[in-house]
């Protein structure tokens, strides 16, 4: 039988013995209980002793996107230490002269932060429930949300690893691996809206905007591609709000394009982290 | 079992390693001394497999550490001259993590841990979390660590530094055992008698190279061009060294209560008939002998002959 990896063992052994991990898991869980609590009680003080069952869906969004932003808070916060954290401790160069390879050292970090991240989300199913027991959510959209998670949180996970391996001190790694998060989430957002306000007034034939040299399709064309790579519009349109573009056929569906793309950049970035740590001739 | 062969390093504009060469024969015990900066630590992280040599070639049991990194790893232990611990784990589970990242057997390895700590005399300690133990027994369990994988060769990088004299001498009775076990160890100290004690050979660096090498008592021999002597006598000390300084190859003559001290350069039979000069002068002389070097006078001298050199050039 295969071994577990030793550093991804210890790692999870550490964190999980934490009082800090039982800590942030209580307040993950206080955090989005209040805000399925606090609707649910809304909804119920604006018609006494009834509910509206389609209410349940606006909970069911709720809910999910106030999750992609914890995430998007927690995800780069436990990785960007990963490996600043083991220099800082000094206890990285002792790693890398054991018979580990620096892609199994930063594979078990990463597998480790986010096995933490599952266990946040897992812990929320309960909650869900909530939104089962009056109705109008399928069960695939659940299982869409919580794969558009996994598949979120482990590019978050590895933009924090790589800000790790390129950065010496986990503070600067920390700020910076927030800031592409946010760049990520809500800079392609922003983009994207600019873009179709730009092309909106191109075809409007606004004169300063008539004056661009790209054609109008190509900026549709960027705009949508923003919106598919975008966490916050997929997330949106999982949950059936019909908020990403149609314009063009980019060869497969939406979150085709979101899931090679976030899986593909994750697993350029660890490929960089690792080699980052290999030996160098002038350091 | 070591080769280092015109190793040179730079960081940047500076010169860690210039054509640094050694050898260090299997089962010795051999020091690496010099003052800050002298290319210790960058001689031994190179050997360690953490940085690659800029030039030159650097070999461990006949394996390139560029080319057999990963051969090299499983011969090697290695101590940094710093080194952190991980919290939260205790000290058996901190040496079962190494053996595992060694590719030990995992049936094998509570029973390697366990003897290991009792090794360096840490037996009650295997369910103590690790942050919680003094700086002495780190060290120790540093250095059970680097033994989970039973290396051939140790390296040891200011393995005593920040110890008090207890644990220093507990670090250095657990050295003279790997001795005893066949293993190689290359061992970086600032505390110069105590690597004198230890140690088979020692090599001397200064501005990235080897000054001189050989054993504790070859070095201060090479240090020795000019001895310092020393004559004992009744009375008349203050003229008896006036006397000496105008006496040829003889240099710094000073007085210093009823004896008298000089640096004297020549052979023996020109020391014998020194004596019989000052006897037949009529100096009642009760001792007449070398002040002994130990290997801190003699790294004084031998880095100080560089820089004096270096001055000259």
């Amino acid at each position: 039988m295969a071994e577990i990896n030793p550093v991804l063992l210890k790692e999870l052994r550490q964190r999980f013995r934490n009082k800090k991990a039982s800590w942030l898991l209580a307040l993950y869980l206080v955090v989005i209980g209040a805000f399925v609590l606090g609707f649910t009680y809304l909804n119920w003080r604006n018609a006494p002793g009834f509910y509206q069952p389609s209410r349940s869906q606006e909970i069911f969004i709720l809910l999910s996107v106030a999750q992609l932003f914890l995430l998007a808070f927690v995800t780069p916060g436990l990785t960007a230490g990963a490996i600043s954290g083991e220099r800082e401790r000094q206890t990285l160069n002792v790693l890398l002269t054991t018979r580990l390879t620096t892609w199994q050292i930063i594979w078990s970090k990463l597998v480790s932060s986010n096995a933490f991240v599952v266990l946040l989300v897992a812990a929320t199913l309960p909650l869900y429930s909530i939104v089962f027991l009056y109705g109008g959510i399928s069960p695939g959209q659940v299982a869409g949300v919580f794969g558009f998670y996994l598949v979120t949180m482990f590019l978050f996970g590895c933009i924090g690893v790589a800000c790790s391996a390129f950065f010496r001190k986990t503070g600067v790694s920390t700020v910076t691996a927030y800031g592409l998060t946010f760049a990520l989430s809500a800079g392609t957002a922003l983009l994207s809206v600019f873009l179709i306000e730009l092309d909106r007034s191109y075809r409007a034939g606004a004169s300063a905007a008539s004056s661009l040299p790209l054609p109008p399709d190509f900026i549709t064309g960027v705009a949508q591609f923003l919106q598919e790579t975008n966490p916050i519009f997929v997330l949106m349109e999982i949950l059936g709000t019909n908020s990403i573009l149609n314009d063009f056929n980019f060869g497969l569906p939406y979150w085709g394009v979101y899931t090679v793309l976030y899986l593909a950049a994750g697993a350029l970035l660890l490929f960089w982290s690792a080699r980052l740590l290999f030996p160098r001739k002038n350091n | 079992m070591i080769e280092f062969n015109g190793v040179s390093k730079n960081f940047g504009a500076t010169r860690a390693l210039e054509q640094f060469s050694l050898t260090v024969r299997q089962g010795l015990v051999y020091g690496l001394i010099g003052p800050n900066g002298a290319g210790k630590t960058t001689a031994m992280s190179i050997l360690a497999t953490l940085q690659l040599p800029g030039a030159g070639t650097v070999t461990v049991d006949g394996r390139d550490v560029v080319r057999e990194a990963g051969e090299v790893r499983g011969r090697i232990g290695y101590m940094p001259d710093f080194f952190g611990v991980y919290d939260d784990l205790r000290a058996a589970e901190y040496l079962e993590f190494f053996a595992a990242a060694y590719h030990i057997p995992a049936g094998q390895r509570s029973h390697l841990a366990a003897g290991l700590l009792e090794l360096v005399d840490l037996p009650d300690k295997a369910g103590v979390y690790v942050d919680s133990l003094s700086r002495g027994m780190k060290q120790r369990l540093a250095l059970a660590r680097c033994l989970v994988h039973d290396p051939k060769v140790l390296i040891l990088d200011e393995p005593a530094s920040g110890l008090d004299p207890r644990a220093r001498a507990e670090m250095k009775e657990i050295i003279r055992h790997l001795k005893q076990m066949d293993k190689t160890v290359l061992i970086s100290s600032h505390i110069l008698p105590e690597l004198a004690e230890i140690c088979d050979e020692v090599a001397i660096m200064d501005k990235g190279k080897l000054v001189a090498c050989g054993t504790v008592a070859e070095i201060t021999a090479v240090s020795r061009g000019a001895r310092q002597m020393r004559i004992e006598v009744l009375d008349r000390a203050e003229e008896l060294a006036a006397y000496l300084a105008t006496r040829p190859g003889i240099s710094d003559s000073h007085a210093d209560g009823p004896s008298v001290q000089f640096i004297f350069s020549g052979e023996q039979a020109e020391q014998a008939g020194l004596l019989q000069a000052i006897i037949t002068a009529g100096w009642p002389v009760a001792e007449f002998g070398e002040v002994k070097r130990n290997l801190e006078e003699a790294f004084m001298a031998v880095t100080g002959e560089e820089a004096a050199n270096d001055g000259g050039n």
